[in-house]
């Protein structure tokens, strides 16, 4: 089966993030599909690499990275979540005319188009979050 | 796949968006809103429904000078020239909350909760905000 996942919470502050990864690491352990993973709301947040949490805690964002480095997996951050909310690659922060970019590895930042078009080339939209 | 190309493809789904939160308190509303106009642009079959707190997204005569955010509400007025006209209000969240349909900013229909779960198993994909 096809899956987009959809991540509407940040890391750590709640367990969105941790369930859509278990959730993406278990379906394409089955030989399932993500066709993508669409970061929204506070979920964008998922996508800084400035992250630092304490060394004996689960790296949230490396994880994700790492993930998509391993399956070629498309992480899409929403361009609007994401400026509101400081997520930026090179980019977005020269036309915003900001001094940093902080993206992580393997994400990148697009249009909610690319959310409903995720809905509707998948079998499943699974979304994660309140 | 560009977006161009989706439109032209003529893939049809069934979205429905379901509106669960008050407007104000958090984002989810507001980014809600933004899902559901530029989702319009794929020409798909899309509901929006309200209901819990989300019915309040739809009163008339919000006013949000005293919090300083942006009253996003007259946008709901909009949706209609985006083709957007299935919206479905919650009978029993309006009661609940002391409203009827007379309190709300666009034309709406009224359903029952078991209406709104008949009209949720008919989709093919379920956005909840």
């Amino acid at each position: 089966m096809k899956f987009t996942i959809q991540i509407n919470e940040g890391p750590y502050t709640h367990q969105a993030s941790d369930t859509a990864y278990n959730f993406a690491t278990a379906a394409l352990a089955a030989g399932h599909e993500i066709y993508r993973v669409f970061f929204y709301h506070d979920g964008v947040n998922n996508a800084t690499r400035l992250s630092t949490p304490p060394q004996d805690d689960r790296n949230v964002i490396n994880r994700w990275s790492d993930l998509a480095a391993k399956h070629n997996l498309d992480l899409v951050v929403c361009v609007a979540a994401a400026q509101r909310r400081g997520i930026a690659d090179a980019d977005e922060a020269k036309r915003n005319g900001k001094n940093a970019d902080n993206i992580a590895p393997g994400f990148r930042i697009s249009g909610l188009g690319q959310l409903i078009e995720g809905g509707i080339q998948s079998d499943r939209l699974v979304v994660f979050g309140d | 796949m560009s977006d161009e190309e989706m439109m032209e493809g003529g893939v049809q789904k069934k979205f429905c968006y379901v509106n669960r939160t008050a407007p104000y308190g958090t984002v989810y509303a507001l980014e809600s809103l933004e899902v559901v106009l530029i989702g319009a642009a794929f020409e798909q079959d899309v509901s929006v429904i309200f209901m819990d707190d989300g019915v309040f997204q739809l009163t008339k005569g919000q006013d949000t000078a005293g919090i300083g955010m942006k009253n996003f509400s007259p946008t709901y007025r909009a949706l209609e020239m985006y083709d957007v006209e299935k919206l479905y209000v919650s009978k029993e969240s309006l009661e609940a909350r002391g409203l009827s349909e007379d309190d709300l900013l666009v034309d709406v229909e009224v359903k029952t909760a078991a209406e709104i779960r008949d009209l949720m198993e008919e989709q093919d994909v379920i956005l909840t905000f």
